[in-house]
Parts: structure tokens; C-alpha cells; sequence
């Protein structure tokens, strides 16, 4: 914090800076102040508008399992519950064929088809969350309803996560679509982590006489796996803060079941419905609770990943 | 009273893409030879090492023509498979790389542990082969100390040690003395010549005294080609091509 602060504020001696770059550097330094100003008005806001519910249910908002806006009932804990299990689920999907994907890429796919495949998937990370929204809601839910859920329903249902009547909407399918969303992302690490690994290494694994299945796994999985940890919680972060597809899927209903076939809704996914017809200003309060929250959290699971990350490099670059 | 070369080159081409890198290299290796390959930056040396343990084929543009025959045997041919050919054929790096993550003793069976042996019955492997790279004596109290908090001189001797755990017939070495220290760097010298004594080794060199020291043969390459392949001390004083003497003096370009 104080090395950015510098970086900007410092009074810079004259012949550091030319006179011709004084614009550019007087220019940057409102940037600067603008984005603080930002930030604060943003943690202000926030911590103002959660204080009416944190003053009138304390702590206990965040494990309520209550919420019915209408008998100013205000429990945060559904909302808690669907975005852990989404992102959970979605991640269950996502991270082993997004890890796949990246080994693919960069051990083993010849040039030729590396590339486009690579592009293929940075692809779905161009199109706008909306779409995969309407896409969701016309085909990927009635997939999900007659195919998948049933096939689930079928076979798995002595868990406790596949049983009830298939909807479509819900959970399950939420997640589905967070995994797709996130697929991007995950590979995208991992592919510059496992690039990161130098070639000496991988060589110096196959130069022992091991296949190449074994020097993935050592020389690239093994020796990568705090970087795959940072892009699964940088995934992680992504799948938390995704509003938009997930609400149109979800169901929004705010239930704590351990059905994945149950409609739920996300901490995103309440404030987006909610906020804007909350009236009452307990209700308005608690949306901006949440948000406070999920705010907190992100920025945690991403603080973290670029924390592994940063240890990762390190302890490649010696 | 030639017996069957180790190893033996035969016109060997390599490329990577239309890059052609070696051109029709031929020579015989016979066992426990020290032969070095030394030669101008760039003119192929460590490709063609790295064609002998079929390293070289891992790049995507890389290419091979020729043969290898190790123990008479083809290592390119139809059936042969790279995997087998490395736990034949070692190699030791220019950079000395413990892999990190892992204790010294584990490091020294490293070969072992990738196929997924148990550690249990290595122990004894792997103070083997530390006595053979004459490490042992310097690790042994620290067997479970991480291959990394070692010297580059020692990491480099580990090395040595974990590719004499494979048990390979020849051991390929690319500059394995070119990152150390002059006092390392003799000690690996005398340990190769000890090494002599129960296994083969190619050793690529930019340092032409070391070439003169270790080696029994001396192969020198230019652009690809080989100019002249003799005995260490025939090449050093009294070479038979123009081109090698020009090298060896100092007048080279
Ligand atoms: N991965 C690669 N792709 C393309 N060309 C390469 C590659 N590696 C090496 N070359 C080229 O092949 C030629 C031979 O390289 P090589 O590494 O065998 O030389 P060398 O004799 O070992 O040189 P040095 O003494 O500097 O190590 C060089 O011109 C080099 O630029
Ligand atoms: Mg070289």
C-alpha cells in the first residue's frame, strides 16, 4: 500500500520527471485519487447502510435462516449457503477439466491444434453473462430437467444432493452454468503456471526415463499445484460474484436445502432481485449487509490467489 | 581388437524444423570412454547429445535422420521406445537441478520414485549411488535436508548420483561444469575419471583444457559437421585437419 502511495504521491525530484511528462504524471495522479475515492465512497457506503440490521439482529444476520422481507424476517444465511454451494459445485466441474484443458494446451496438443482450441476457450469468456443467462434458461435448464437430473435422480439418489423432483432450474443447473463461466479463467492460470515451469525441469524428469504421463505429473502437476490452487480460488472468486446468469437460473427462492435440484438463491442473485424494490429499511440495509460480505469475501479469495501466486513465482524464479 | 562401440554414430542429421543443426555425424563411443565434443557456440553439440537419449525429439519442429546404435542396437528404430532408451542413456545438465520438494536421498532415486517404487527398499540405492558420485561422505548426515539447500557444485554431483540410479550404461553431460566454481568444477573432473571405471560417458565442452584433462577421445564440430574425430592427445598436438588446429590454437573465424 505504501509502495503505491509512493509510486504516486512522492514528490518526484525535478529531474526525474521531464517537463513534457508533468501532464501525463499530474493526470495520473488524479486517476489515483479518483479510484481511492471510489474505493472509500464504496466501504462507506457499505459499512453505512449495513449498520441499521447489524444493530438490530448484531452478528446472528449472517446465520439467520430466515427471509421473508414482507414480515421483516432478515436472515443472510441462504443467500450464504447457495453461493458457497454453487461455486462449490461449479468447481467440482470446472477445475478438472479446465486443469485438463491447460496440460493439454501446453504438454501435449501439437501447435496446429493448441491454438485454436485455446482460443475456443478464451472465447467463452467474451460472451456477455446475460446471454449465457438466456441460453441457460431455453436450452441448458430443459437439458438439465429431461436428461441430466433424471439420469442423477436415477443412479445417485442414495445421495442426498440428487434426490426431489427435477425442475430444471435450480442449484444444480446454476452451477452448470458458473462452471462454463469459469472454465476460462481456470485454464488461463493454470496454462501460464504450467508455462512458468521451466523446460529444464520437464527435461530433466524425462532424462530419468519416465513416460510423459509421469513427467506431467511430477514435473507439471506436482510442481505447479500451488499455482492450480490459485487459479481454483481465483475461479472461486469468479463463481462468487457472478449475478447475472445465475439469477436468471437459480430459481431465487431462499431455501437451504441439500438437494442440488432445489431452486436457491446467491448473496449476488438476492441483491440484484431485491434492491430494487426493497422499501423498508431494514430490507435495504440487509442487501447492503450482504454485499458488504460478499465483498469481504472476494476480495479475500482473491487476495489469497495472488498471494499463491506471488509464492509460486518465487519459488521459480530461484 | 575393436569389440562393439557403446554407442555409435551413424550419419546422424538433425533438425529442428527446416533449421538443419547436425549433418551426417559419425563416430564410435567403445565402453568406459571418456568422449568429448567440443566446438564453437552453436554448432550442434548439445543437439546432437540430446539426439543420443532421444531428448532431442521432445521439441515439436525437432526432426532426426541416421542412426544410434546403442550396443549395436538402433535406438531410433521402429520399436524402440524413448523411455527405455533413457533409463539406458542418462544425462547430466549444464544447470545442476535438485528437484525441489524433495530430500537429497529422495532426489538420488528420483528415477525410481517417478516409476512409483517404493521408498522403503531404496535407501540402500540411493547411499550407492551417493558413494559412487563421491557425495556420500558430505550428505550422509543430511540424507532428508531438501536437495536444494546444497552447493551448486554438490547439486551437480546429485545429479550425477540420481542418473546413476538408473543404472544406465552411458551417461551423456552437457557442460556439467560450465555453472560452478573452479574447485567444483575439479571435482567433477575427478570424478568423471573415476566414473570411467564402470560406465561410458559423452561429455559436451567449451573448455578445452578440461577437454584435454578427462577425455580419451575428442570429437570436434563445426557447423554441424564433424571435422575431425582422434584420440585426446593425437587432436591436441598434432591435429590432422587445418580447421581443428585453428580451433585448438586460438586463431578460430
Ligand atoms: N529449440 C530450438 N529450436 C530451434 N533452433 C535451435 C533450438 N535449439 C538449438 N537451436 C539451434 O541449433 C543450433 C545448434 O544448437 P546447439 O544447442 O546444439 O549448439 P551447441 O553447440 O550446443 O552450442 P553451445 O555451445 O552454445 O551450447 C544453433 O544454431 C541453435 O540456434
Ligand atoms: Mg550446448
Amino acid at each position: 500500500m505504501k509502495k503505491v502511495f509512493d509510486l504516486f504521491f512522492k514528490k518526484h525530484k525535478a529531474s526525474e520527471v521531464r517537463k513534457s511528462d508533468f501532464a501525463f504524471v499530474f493526470f495520473l495522479r488524479c486517476l489515483a485519487v479518483l479510484v481511492i475515492l471510489i474505493f472509500a465512497s464504496l466501504i462507506y457506503y457499505l459499512w453505512d447502510g449495513s449498520s441499521a440490521i447489524l444493530k438490530h439482529s448484531g452478528w446472528g444476520f449472517f446465520l439467520g435462516r430466515e427471509w421473508d422481507p414482507n414480515s421483516d424476517q432478515f436472515g443472510a444465511l441462504p443467500f450464504i449457503y447457495g453461493t458457497l454451494l454453487t461455486s462449490v459445485v461449479a468447481l467440482v466441474i470446472a477445475a478438472p477439466i479446465a486443469i485438463s484443458a491447460a496440460i493439454l494446451l501446453t504438454e501435449i496438443a501439437v501447435q496446429k491444434i493448441a491454438k485454436p482450441f485455446g482460443f475456443l476457450i478464451e472465447m467463452l469468456a467474451a460472451i456477455p453473462s446475460v446471454v449465457y443467462g438466456l441460453w441457460g434458461i431455453f436450452v441448458l435448464a430443459p437439458f438439465v430437467r429431461d436428461y441430466i437430473q433424471p439420469f442423477l435422480g436415477k443412479y445417485f439418489s442414495f445421495l442426498p444432493f440428487f434426490k426431489g423432483p427435477p425442475f430444471g432450474i435450480g442449484i444444480f443447473t446454476a452451477g452448470l452454468i458458473l462452471a462454463i463461466m469459469i472454465l476460462p479463467t481456470i485454464t488461463a492460470v493454470c496454462r501460464e503456471v504450467f508455462l512458468a515451469i521451466p523446460t529444464s525441469l520437464r527435461e530433466g524428469v524425462l532424462a530419468l526415463g519416465s513416460t510423459r504421463w509421469e513427467m506431467i505429473k511430477t514435473a507439471v502437476v506436482e510442481a505447479g499445484f500451488s499455482g492450480i490452487l490459485a487459479a481454483i480460488a481465483l475461479g472461486f472468486g469468479r463463481a462468487m460474484g457472478e449475478t447475472m446468469a445465475v439469477t436468471m437460473l437459480i430459481g431465487n427462492r431462499p431455501d437451504i436445502s441439500l438437494s442440488l435440484f432445489s431452486p436457491g438463491a446467491t448473496m449476488a442473485s438476492v441483491i440484484a432481485n431485491e434492491s430494487p424494490e426493497a422499501t423498508s429499511n431494514l430490507h435495504v440495509s440487509s442487501l447492503a449487509a450482504i454485499g458488504f460480505a460478499l465483498f469481504l469475501v472476494s476480495l479475500g479469495v482473491s487476495g489469497l490467489a495472488r498471494l499463491i501466486t506471488k509464492i509460486t513465482k518465487r519459488r521459480f524464479a530461484k | 581388437m575393436s569389440s562393439q562401440p557403446i554407442l555409435s554414430f551413424q550419419k546422424v542429421h538433425a533438425y529442428y524444423g527446416e533449421k538443419h543443426t547436425v549433418k551426417g555425424v559419425s563416430f564410435d563411443v567403445q565402453a568406459n570412454e571418456v568422449v568429448a565434443i567440443i566446438g564453437p557456440s552453436g554448432c550442434g553439440k548439445s543437439t546432437l547429445l540430446r539426439c543420443a537419449n532421444r531428448l532431442h525429439e521432445e521439441d515439436p519442429t525437432a526432426r532426426v535422420e541416421g542412426s544410434i546404435l546403442l550396443n549395436g542396437v538402433d535406438i531410433f528404430q521402429n520399436h524402440a521406445d524413448p523411455v527405455v532408451v533413457r533409463q539406458k542413456v542418462g544425462m547430466v545438465f549444464q544447470k545442476p537441478t535438485a528437484f525441489s520438494g524433495l530430500s537429497i536421498w529422495e532426489n538420488v532415486v528420483a528415477g525410481r520414485l517417478l516409476k512409483g517404487e517404493k521408498k522403503a527398499g531404496l535407501k540402500e540405492k540411493a547411499e550407492h549411488a551417493l558413494k559412487q558420485a563421491s557425495l556420500w561422505e558430505e550428505v550422509k548426515d543430511k540424507l532428508n535436508a531438501p536437495g536444494l539447500s546444497l552447493s551448486g557444485g554438490q547439486q551437480q554431483r546429485l545429479c550425477i548420483a540420481r542418473a546413476l540410479a538408473v543404472n544406465p550404461t552411458a551417461i551423456l553431460m552437457d557442460e556439467p561444469t560450465s555453472a560452478l566454481d573452479p574447485i567444483s568444477a575439479a571435482r567433477i573432473e575427478e570424478l568423471i575419471s573415476e566414473l570411467q571405471k564402470i560406465i561410458t560417458i559423452v561429455i559436451v565442452t567449451h573448455n578445452l583444457q578440461q577437454a584435454a584433462r578427462i577425455s580419451d577421445k575428442t570429437a570436434f564440430m563445426n557447423f554441424g559437421e564433424l571435422i575431425e574425430f582422434n584420440s585426446t592427445s593425437k587432436l591436441f598436438t598434432n591435429p590432422e585437419s587445418k580447421l581443428t588446429e585453428s580451433y585448438i590454437t586460438g586463431h578460430f573465424g
